[in-house]
């Protein structure tokens, strides 16, 4: 049975550690700022003032209706006509425009049809700019289209803001990445000073070690995501829906979850140096690729939608998700809460495992 | 005190400790002597606990080290080679964890250390962080710390490397006192006119135990003067390092 007394000592020790390791304070502070004001103004995904470039045959009162249309939106900025001579491959060759918009000469009496042509080299871009031309064709004229009138309605995020997409995301991205590295490190260094070595010969476990060292962390992870939290809502006036105590309970377990990540890391490690490269490389890129962050996991091919199953930060992002812009309860969020649990045990108990077979 | 039945240690082909047999009793001072390699260093994890015999048992006051491994660790102190306290923990504070992780209450703990903390001048530094400390300081600091849970059995894995004569010389006055409460203290060097302090001492070469017994009847049964002339006699090569 784990002795708390012995627990406590480590964790004690371990305090004592952060507080005077100013290194270990400014991963834990600043890291996730700049990472969140850094990623927050990089991956900003709105578009704004795309160069259209209108080639109006028709010059009638409506097609001069539509084009105004087009022009009051902050979404694109006309070019001027001169260009419009090019062919749009060369317009778009020479980066003048990114989308052309012809109007036939008979449109509004014979005929509504628009050609609509958008450079897709960036294929994320060329998407947004065709949903809002044909928002706001759609607005313009709503029968326009035709016989089916759809109207979509995007829900919790109808603005469609990126801060809302990256602000949850980063919050599960940073958290993972710094619980990883404090763990890993807290321990391989003292692999490397040899500390480990004397807290060995004493009857400390092997799990009183691990929890011991974990404790402190937690709470450091809870006030980081707090803190990402907070500056993300000020920063980038991103909205929080649901309870303030789900989200500290889930949090927690994906806090819970990173630390154990840690351990389990520190356990193959040597050296500081292989840990924190080896803590950065298992959530870093697999969170942003694998999680759910960028790439949706429904269109992965079959076998990377398989390993997603074990990045924590997919269950997290969907809570946090569901928390932040949907105001998920319990009830809506306990599966993935639950897998969070069972990760977390599973790798504190293949890291005691680990750490007392080194001993032989 | 402490028991070993052919003890061997075996790193892939390599034996590094080859059929150990030592009874080494209470109140003794009990000393490893060998070159680097030849096996001390390993030895003595093995008898606290740090690395698991290949083959051979251990026990420690009749407790067999793997099956009663906590009541054996809290009876045993360990001061390691390579200086190993916090360097960013104050003095006291790195003592007051290891009362910690011992579950000693600290002021019991503090009572334990009291006299050593005198003799060897440490009142004064116990405020200061452990690493502004001097060497020498910091040696000692260490043997206190191994010391908080008054352990019966003590290992010292070369504590003298790196200290200068006078301060070596006062380091083995307190294992001494030590002794004469009836700790047992076993202790690793490579400075041979440290083996005279030892009740006891095993000389070991490549894993296996060359010469076993108390210093002055080893010299005489080699009919040699000191320690260092014993030594080049049964390991046949000049293998020390002397100061």
């Amino acid at each position: 049975m784990p002795n708390l007394n012995r627990i406590r000592a480590i964790a004690e020790k371990e305090v004592f550690h952060i507080l005077r390791d100013s290194r270990t304070l400014a991963i834990i502070f600043i890291m996730p700022l700049l990472q969140l004001i850094i990623f927050g103004y990089a991956m900003n995904m709105e578009i704004r003032q795309v160069p259209l470039i209108v080639d109006d045959q028709a010059l009638n009162s409506d097609s001069r209706a539509l084009v105004e249309a087009f022009v009051q939106t902050d979404y694109f900025q006309l070019v001027p006509h001169r260009e419009g001579n090019l062919r749009p491959e060369d317009l778009f060759k020479e980066r003048l425009a990114q989308a052309t918009l012809s109007i036939p000469r008979d449109f509004g009496s014979q005929t509504q049809q628009l050609f609509l042509k958008i450079d897709a080299s960036d294929p994320n871009s060329a998407q947004m700019i065709q949903n809002y031309a044909t928002g706001i064709v759609n607005a313009y004229a709503p029968t326009a289209t035709g016989g089916i009138d759809l109207r979509a309605q995007i829900l919790y995020n109808p603005d469609l803001k990126s801060s809302y997409f990256f602000v949850p995301g980063l919050i599960a991205l940073i958290l993972v990445m710094i619980c990883a590295l404090l763990t890993s490190i807290s321990i391989s260094r003292e692999k490397e000073m040899g500390t480990m070595e004397q807290i060995l010969v004493s009857p400390v476990s092997a799990t009183e070690i691990l929890v011991g060292k974990v404790l402190p962390y937690i709470l450091l992870g809870l006030i980081d995501a707090l803190l990402i939290l907070g500056v993300g809502m000020l920063l980038f006036q991103v909205p929080f829906r649901g309870d303030f105590l789900v989200f500290l309970l889930f949090t927690f377990l994906y806090v819970l979850t990173s630390l154990c990540l840690g351990l389990l890391v520190s356990t193959v490690a040597k050296t500081q140096q292989a840990a924190m490269m080896m803590a950065l490389g298992l959530t870093l890129l697999p969170t942003l690729l694998l999680s759910g962050y960028m790439f949706p996991i429904s269109s992965m091919p079959p076998l990377l939608q398989k390993i997603t199953y074990i990045i924590p930060a997919r269950y997290y992002l969907q809570i946090i998700r569901g928390i932040m812009l949907k105001g998920n309860s319990i009830q809506h969020l306990y599966q993935a809460g639950l897998s969070l649990m069972l990760m977390s045990g599973f790798m504190l108990m293949v890291a005691a495992r680990r750490f007392k077979l080194r001993l032989s | 005190m402490i028991h070993t039945r052919s003890l061997n240690k075996d790193f892939g082909d390599f034996r590094a400790v080859n059929d150990i047999n030592l009874e080494i009793g209470k109140g003794e001072i009990f000393g490893f002597l060998g070159a680097n390699g030849a096996g001390k260093t390993t030895t003595i994890r093995m008898l606290c606990g740090l690395l698991k015999p290949s083959s051979g048992g251990i026990s420690v006051d009749g407790l067999d080290i793997v099956r009663h491994s906590d009541q054996v660790k809290q009876r045993l102190g360990y001061m390691s080679q390579k200086f190993s306290l916090y360097p960013d923990l104050l003095a006291l504070e790195n003592l007051e964890f290891y009362a910690g992780i011992y579950q000693v209450p600290f002021a019991k703990a503090l009572r334990n250390v009291e006299e050593i903390i005198d003799q060897f001048d440490l009142r004064s530094i116990l405020k200061f962080r452990t690493d502004d400390l001097p060497m020498g300081y910091k040696q000692r600091l260490s043997l206190v710390a191994a010391l908080v849970h008054d352990p019966p059995l003590v290992f010292l894995d070369e504590p003298t490397s790196g200290v200068d004569p006078q301060a070596r010389r006062e380091f083995w006055q307190a294992i001494n006192d030590l002794a004469h409460k009836g700790k047992t203290i076993i202790v690793s060097t490579h400075f041979m006119d440290e083996a005279e302090y030892c009740h006891r001492v095993i000389i070991m070469q490549d894993g296996r135990e060359v010469a076993l017994g108390n210093p002055a009847e080893l010299k005489a049964m080699h009919s040699v003067a000191n320690m260092q002339d014993l030594f080049i006699k049964v390991l046949g090569v000049e293998d020390a390092k002397s100061e």
